[in-house]
């Protein structure tokens, strides 16, 4: 799909609304429907989008595979870690209450830090496994 | 009124892309259906206000997994199902029994709404009345996901984590590698 004009201009134009939406669901997610998991999908979305249109090359060049690897795990680290944390201040595990003075700003902190987690593990593996079925279709 | 007729529109498509699906041959066609498919779903459990649940069949059932199937469906040679060379007798017994089953067993599920079903009466009310106070999250289902039940989601991503190392071990080869394995071959 190189040489289609309409379609390269598109994509070079929806790829920032794609990820500014998949922020939004992201952040909303408190007080709409979405969240962490939506979230990440429809990142990987906007990549995957970019990718179709102008090749793996330069989609690698952007966000290269090794970022992927650390990003998936970072997610999942993050999640557990929020758990670790507040074990550490002196709750149960993934207990948010003790993150802040106030039970209820702890729970809006530990929930916005484990959406993130979700969101980033789950866009980076939706990559991850896109790339790896894109990257064998070049090379057989 | 309209709720019935919308209902009746989308299990109708539901229906349709169901058989199209089973009689198509051509592969492409049949995941373009399955995304169709999802969408007619996603729109179903907008009727049924579960936005959610909606929003996640939107995004994983008729976008990624079809970009999935396509690239999958891209690395084989034949874009088109075999025509099975004798009558499914057997396997369509199994299929029509195993469906009067559950049709069967629709007749204890109960009715759509219903408030004193065992899921409604089980921690919904208290998830209803008291996530504002102990979240501080409007939204119901982010509080009972992210923090009643945030034992739950950690499992999910680690589910998630777990596939993609999975589909890394299998096909995520580095292309140096694979070279190789041409080399010697």
């Amino acid at each position: 799909m190189k040489h289609n004009l309409i379609l390269r201009f598109i994509a070079k134009y929806f790829f920032p609304v794609i990820a500014l939406f998949a922020l939004y669901v992201q952040f909303h997610g408190d007080y709409g429907p979405g969240g962490g998991f939506q979230a990440g999908v429809i990142l990987s979305v906007a990549f995957i989008f970019y990718a179709l249109v102008f090749g793996m090359k330069t989609t690698e060049q952007v966000l290269p595979f090794g970022v992927l690897r650390i990003l998936a795990s970072t997610g999942v680290l993050i999640y557990a870690g929020t758990g670790v944390v507040t074990m550490l201040m002196g709750g149960n595990f993934l207990d948010y209450d003790t993150l802040s003075l106030h039970p209820l700003q702890g729970q809006h902190i530990g929930i916005i830090v484990i959406e993130l987690g979700v969101g980033i593990t789950v866009s980076a593996v939706m990559l991850m496994i896109f790339y790896a079925f894109a990257n064998r279709e070049n090379h057989d | 009124m309209i709720d019935t007729l919308i209902d009746i529109t989308l299990l109708a498509f539901l229906t349709i892309t169901a058989i199209a699906i089973i009689k198509m041959r051509d592969l492409f066609v049949v995941i373009m259906l399955f995304s169709i498919f999802s969408l007619h779903s996603a729109g179903l459990f907008v009727v049924m206000d579960a936005a959610d649940v909606a929003f996640t069949e939107a995004a994983v059932g008729a976008g990624i997994s079809t970009v999935l199937m396509l690239a999958t469906l891209a690395l084989t040679k034949d874009h088109n199902e075999k025509r099975p060379a004798h009558h499914a007798r057997i396997p369509m017994l199994v299929v029509l029994i195993t469906g009067g089953a559950l049709v069967y067993g629709t007749y204890d599920i109960p009715s759509f709404g219903d408030p004193h079903s065992p899921a409604q009466e089980h921690v919904k009310p208290y998830y209803i009345e008291h996530s504002i106070e102990d979240t501080g999250v409007p939204n119901t289902v982010t509080a009972v996901l992210a923090s009643y039940r945030g034992y739950d989601t950690l499992g999910e991503v680690t589910v998630i984590f777990t596939a993609g190392i999975g589909v890394m071990l299998l096909i995520g080869g580095r292309i140096k590698r694979k070279h190789k394995q041409e080399d010697d071959s």
